[in-house]
């Protein structure tokens, strides 16, 4: 097949395929799909305790309440009152005991949205509480865990630190984040005949929510069918979390069999469900004269909260980014997963590894400040090699290093060296204002690292005019993966994007889903896509070779067209003649991540198939006198392998950068000492605006840089690395604070975090 | 005025060129839960139900009294109750343009630049653009990051929305219709102006449950109606701008008696120079006061645009913030530095106060029942004085102060010092610190003093620790601020604090 003729749509910066959809507000979430007639709407009875023993759950005035029709309790669940995907932990409603504060108890359907949200007020439920833990130490010190610890060792840390000519030892806070997808979690559950369930509902991962609402509803697979067609933002929290609503609705449907829609409000939202990470980071590291480092021991403490959810194998990435960009050639890093009684945490962007990956950068600073030496050179000292000292910890040898030389252009494109000298003349004569720089890499590994998560399915059809209509396992939530994926379909057939219809992901349509996660949504999709497109081509190309007597190397598509030796025919005119000649015009198509492995006996192996590489400049002032922060500048390369689409790609590396930024400064997740998360909604979680981006913000894709491993197009994986370049943010704020003589930097440095590290002047 | 001739009872608003009515609504229920479950007009979204997202934002059109001209707002559809609508004009982003054909555009350029993701803030900000495409014929970085301050967009990182933001002057609308704005003299503006006009009947909108129910909401036209009912009903609720009432409506599901409206008070909503003082209406709008302030205190700039988000000042009014009394409200510390009086009704009895009587204890005012807020005067600026107001939140645009602090210094050069200091965030009340300013006024302005002062102005007040910030935070950085202001007094200075990014420059 000719496939080397000039990209037709691969590498166009094609818009979004919703983009106008989405201005014209016409862009249908599932909120505002026409409803069905009878259709109650659910709201969620919540715990008012952290950790209590429910004594007496009494909810008459809420069954008599105005409007309701069906409540629901754990005794009414007709099959597995469970939502954990990975540990079966994790309650869709409580029964006996109440674990976090704000825990669905109950869930009530009734003929309104505020109907139902203010009968849920008046339950009285009576609690008989119970001793809390809020934090991941506490919980350590408890042994309180969802899992248990994990360690990674390689080489021997302990006499490496201990013989190295400089020791250091700490510990740092890193906070959590809330995902904050601006359509809040929604299902709607429809009853169908026979006992079966449709679920519209707003998530990444369809099949487990499948799974979970047949489970709950005592029902197989086959009866359940969960439909997505776009979210309003993910980013993590619709992996794991959108299962407990959809059931509830499903339950709530079968109950009254009715239809129901369970649409939590940001409030709720941000009390039920899972959140980033917070993480406690105690480091002992040796080094040499020159800040290179000897030996490195890690002990993180993540809060999990009440349940394992994803916490294993974020915890696990986590591990896995504690060496980001640098060579470690003794390590041990232990990973303590703490139960505590809060929400349990969950999926977002970025999963562990911006946690990892924080712990290392800041190990970094602290030697490069220690020695006095400019941390860009503490950096460079401990790159990994391209030819020795590249091995990670967990024993992958890094094949397609690239962080030395888009470190090099970024520093000169940045003009690095020369903003140091100004920043410290201006720090030299300003005293209530000071300046900061700092210039951060990422190194992000690409693949599920529990291994069968990385497969994919696509199911294309073509009908009689030559239009396409495209199905394949992943969800949209904004990030473009079905304008990637209609490219890769387009290339194929070398069509014009517009006459392929992208479907709502459809869990009847293909079947066996991965969540679109961990970065992957284009590359497993976008292979299945292809590998179907080409299964359905090569039967065109067979069919035109018997039809017009020609060999396969005389036919060529392009343009919308078909060059068939010297003729030429519309691409809809072959697929009609194709049609009458009785050839399938339909195929599946599927794709499996080769090359990976991995022993979580050992922690070793291969887990990533490659790595995706950035890295940023940031400059911040900030006002010592108030710990008010603004950033100034930033300037960021990063690699896209070769992109697909580079207005989507430059789309997820600001966005991601932004929310990152929003994580390190002004994202604060402040709990009460009962564990009440008192920071539910944006009057308190404040996420960045647009007055908070730097305003000279310089954004480039690293050129002529091919991923050396065959993915889609040797493009590479986008959607989660960019975030880590926001910790250039955190480490120039932190630079700003020393050169008022500041030290041990929390984050999110929060304007009272910046003040107390100031204050910590010696 | 129960009678048909002095009052409506149907909520009447122009949408789409045609006027639309609205009847058998519960006052309480929010704009956009109407667009969204009666008209079925979806592209309005809820992001947080409490004006804090800007996904629902709509833009409002309002007759301009005696002028043959619409001025136009953005607004939060959430936190707007229905009936407030009454008499205006609608502009939701299904008026803009229909897909795919006919964008507006500030739409086309959303998608020429690349401004959308997930789509669902999108509507939200198309509604910001739209306003500001409409107000003025070209735009720049900084206003942009005003005008959108009440937006929040998780996925873009918001690059793409400034750089369409910039551009959507260049493209020009072919509608001629409900879009063209009167002001401009086409037949559709005379067309809007005549149903505006058609609706400007003069009467009040008093709405009942039924007919044989009382009153439930009213929105009275002239302030003697509204003084003898709010009398008769001291039950009511006093609804001005809504941006809290909203939030006690779609949050706690508060049921409320009767809403007595107070937008609809012409004289409530003038502003009027005298050679004295400043005296604003009670139902006067952040945006309507804002150039007023900053023609005769230019310092507040920055202060007044971090007050919550555009679309917020344009609901939120003076005597909301300040009846509201909440020890968080960032309008108090200024207006107390300022020594700002008010002027207080019940029914025809009037009496003035000063602001830094008016507060009792947390949330609770020297308002009696019955009683309610006229008019804000604050006097007009002393010569040679120097005011910093200073707001210190985790966020710069619309969030809510953890300290909120201001200084005014008069007579400092003629020996009778004045100083007024005034904190919100650092106690149950807005208040200010008396021993302070005695002793500064009292003692020569120089570092000692300065030590001195702090050193009082730390027994003054006890701040509390929750989700802003702690305790200690609120008293170090209520002292820094102090001692910037005196520094800066002292050495001459101008002022040398990191404002917002507005005042640097925006890279190419």
């Amino acid at each position: 097949m000719a496939l080397d003729t000039p990209k037709h749509s691969i590498g166009q910066a094609i818009v979004h395929d919703s983009a106008t959809l989405h201005v014209s507000g016409s862009a249908q979430f599932t909120d505002d799909v026409s409803e069905p007639r009878d259709l109650l709407y659910a709201a969620i009875g919540m715990s008012e305790h952290a950790h209590a023993q429910i004594m007496e759950l009494d909810l008459g005035s809420v069954r008599s309440a105005p409007g309701v029709v069906a409540v629901i309790t754990a005794e009414d669940i007709p099959g597995e009152n469970n939502f954990g995907a990975v540990v079966a932990d994790d309650p869709l409603l409580a029964y006996d005991k109440v674990q976090h504060l704000g825990q669905a108890v109950f869930a009530v359907a009734a003929t309104s949205v505020n109907a139902a949200r203010e009968a849920v007020l008046k339950a009285r439920i009576t609690y008989q509480p119970l001793p809390v833990i809020l934090d991941a130490r506490a919980a350590v010190a408890a042994n309180s865990k969802v899992l248990p610890s994990e360690t990674i060792s390689s080489g021997d840390s302990a006499s490496a630190i201990a013989n190295a000519a400089h020791q250091l030892k700490g510990a740092v806070y890193l906070g959590g984040q809330d995902q904050f997808y601006m359509e809040g979690q929604i299902s709607m559950a429809i009853p169908e005949e026979g006992g079966a369930m449709q679920v519209l509902c707003s998530t990444q991962h369809p099949t487990e929510v499948q799974h979970i609402v047949a489970h709950a509803l005592n029902l197989a697979s086959k009866d359940v069918t969960i439909i997505c067609r776009r979210m309003g933002g993910g980013f993590g929290g619709k992996e794991s979390q959108p299962a407990q609503f959809a059931s509830l609705a499903a339950i709530l449907a079968k109950k009254s069999g009715r239809p129901v829609k369970l649409r939590l409000d940001r409030d709720t939202d941000m009390c039920v469900t899972g959140k980033r990470h917070d993480f406690d980071v105690r480091y002992h590291v040796g080094f040499d004269d020159r800040g290179r480092i000897e030996g490195v021991d890690f002990d993180l403490a993540s809060r999990c909260g009440m349940s394992a959810d994803l916490s294993g194998a974020i915890n696990d990435r986590a591990m896995f980014h504690c060496d980001n960009a640098y060579y470690l050639p003794n390590v041990n890093i232990t990973s303590h997963r703490g139960k505590t009684n809060t929400v349990s945490n969950t999926a977002f962007r970025g999963f562990g590894g911006p946690q990892g990956m924080f712990a290392i950068e800041y190990v970094v600073e602290e030697i490069a400040a220690h020695l006095k030496l400019d941390p860009l050179l503490v950096r460079r000292r401990n790159f990994y090699g391209k030819t020795s000292r590249n091995v990670t910890p967990y024993k992958q040898k890094v094949e397609d290093n690239v962080i030395k030389q888009l470190v090099n252009e970024l520093e000169v494109t940045a003009d690095y060296k020369q903003r140091k000298k100004d920043i410290a003349k201006f720090n030299r004569g300003s005293t209530s204002l000071k300046r900061g720089i700092a210039l951060t890499p990422v190194k992000f590994g690409i693949s599920f690292t529990t291994q069968h998560l990385n497969q994919a399915g696509a199911l294309i059809h073509v009908y009689q005019d030559g239009s396409v209509h495209l199905n394949h396992g992943g969800t949209e939530m904004g990030q473009g993966l079905f304008t990637k994926v209609a490219q890769v379909v387009a290339e194929e057939f070398q069509i014009d994007p517009k006459h392929i219809k992208i479907m709502a992901t459809n869990t009847a349509k293909v079947p066996n889903t991965s969540a679109t996660a961990a970065s992957s949504g284009s590359d497993l999709n976008g292979k299945a896509a292809q590998q179907a497109a080409r299964t359905i081509k090569s039967r065109l190309v067979t069919f035109a070779t018997e039809h017009f007597r020609v060999s396969a190397n005389q036919i060529k598509f392009s343009n919308n067209q078909v060059h068939v030796g010297t003729n030429t025919l519309e691409f809809s005119a072959l697929v009609h003649l194709a049609y009458l000649s009785r050839i399938s015009l339909s195929s599946t198509g599927f794709y499996k991540t080769p090359k990976i492995h991995f022993d979580k006996k050992t922690f070793t192996g291969r887990p990533f198939y490659y790595y995706a590489y950035g890295a940023a400049v940031s400059e911040v002032v900030i006002d010592v006198l108030t710990g008010e922060q603004r950033t100034l500048r930033v300037d960021i390369l990063h690699d896209c392998g070769s992109s697909l689409n580079p207005a989507m790609d430059m789309g997820q590396i600001e966005g991601g950068f932004i929310q990152g930024a929003g994580w390190l400064t002004t994202e604060e997740l402040y709990y009460d000492a009962a564990g009440a998360l008192q920071t539910h909604a944006p009057s308190t979680y404040k996420v960045p605006l647009c007055s908070d981006i730097p305003p000279d913000f310089r954004v480039n894709i690293l050129k002529h840089s091919p991923n050396r491993e065959q993915t889609i197009y040797r493009s590479k994986a986008v959607g989660e690395p960019p975030l880590m370049l926001a910790l250039s943010v955190f480490f120039a704020i932190r630079n700003a604070v020393a050169a008022n003589g500041g030290r041990n930097l929390q984050a999110p440095a929060t304007p009272e975090a910046i003040l107390a590290a100031l204050n910590k002047a010696c | 005025m129960q009678g048909d001739q002095t009052s409506h009872n149907s909520i009447r608003f122009v949408l789409d060129g045609a006027v639309h009515e609205a009847s058998n609504v519960e006052p309480t229920t929010t704009l956009l839960e109407y667009l969204r479950e009666d008209l079925r007009r979806t592209g309005t979204k809820e992001g947080c139900a409490e004006g804090d997202c800007g996904a629902c934002t709509v833009v409002v059109g309002e007759l301009e009294p005696n002028a043959n001209k619409v001025s136009l707002f953005t607004a939060n559809a959430c936190l707007q109750c229905l009936p407030t609508l009454d008499g205006k004009q609608l502009f939701t982003v299904e008026s803009l343009g229909e897909y795919p054909d006919s964008l507006h555009p500030v739409q086309q350029s959303m998608v020429d630049k690349h401004a959308s993701q997930c789509g669902f803030c999108t509507p939200g900000f198309v509604m910001s653009l739209f306003w500001l495409y409409k107000s003025q014929t070209r735009t720049n970085y900084n206003e942009l990051l005003r005008v959108l301050s009440g937006n929040i967009c998780r996925c873009t990182g918001y690059r793409p929305i400034l750089d369409a933001g910039l551009a959507m002057h260049a493209y020009e609308s072919e509608r001629e219709d409900w879009l063209n704005v009167p002001g401009n003299d086409t037949p559709q503006d005379q067309h809007t102006l005549q149903l505006l006009s058609s609706l400007d009947t003069g009467t009040s909108l008093a709405l009942r449950k039924s007919p044989t129910d009382g009153i439930n909401y009213l929105a009275p036209v002239d302030l003697s109606e509204l003084a003898g009912q709010y009398q008769k009903h001291p039950d009511a609720t006093l609804l001005a701008g809504g941006t809290d009432i909203g939030i006690w409506i779609t949050k706690t599901f508060r049921k409320f008696p009767m809403l007595i409206h107070t937008g609809r008070v012409a004289v409530l909503k003038q502003i009027s120079i005298t050679s004295k003082s400043i005296e604003i209406g009670s139902a006067v709008t952040l945006t309507q006061l804002i150039p007023t302030l900053l023609q005769e205190f230019p310092e507040l700039d920055d202060f007044l645009n971090r007050f919550a988000s555009l679309p917020i000042r344009n609901l939120a009014t003076l005597g909301g913030n300040i009846c509201n009394a909440s020890p968080i409200g960032d309008s108090m510390p200024v207006l107390l530095s300022l020594g700002t009086e008010l002027k207080l009704r019940k029914g025809n009895t009037t009496r003035t106060m000063a602001l830094n009587e008016f507060y009792l204890d947390y949330q609770k005012t020297a308002l009696q029942s019955g009683e309610f807020l006229e008019s804000i005067s604050i006097p007009r600026r002393a010569k040679g004085s120097k005011l910093g107001s200073y707001k210190i939140s985790k966020r710069f645009d619309q969030d809510i102060s953890a300290v909120c602090a201001s200084f005014y210094l008069q007579n400092h050069d003629t020996g009778e010092r004045k100083i007024r200091i005034a904190y919100g965030g650092v106690a149950a009340i807005p208040k200010r610190a008396y021993a302070t300013e005695e002793f500064i006024n009292r003692n020569p302005i120089n570092p000692l003093n300065i030590a001195k002062a702090l050193e009082i102005l730390a027994t003054e007040f006890t701040p509390l620790s929750d989700m802003r910030a702690s305790a200690g935070y609120r008293s170090q950085v209520s002292e820094n601020l102090l001692s910037r202001f005196l520094q800066r007094i002292w050495q001459g200075e101008t002022d040398t604090r990191l404002i917002s990014v507005r005042d640097y420059q925006h890279g190419t």
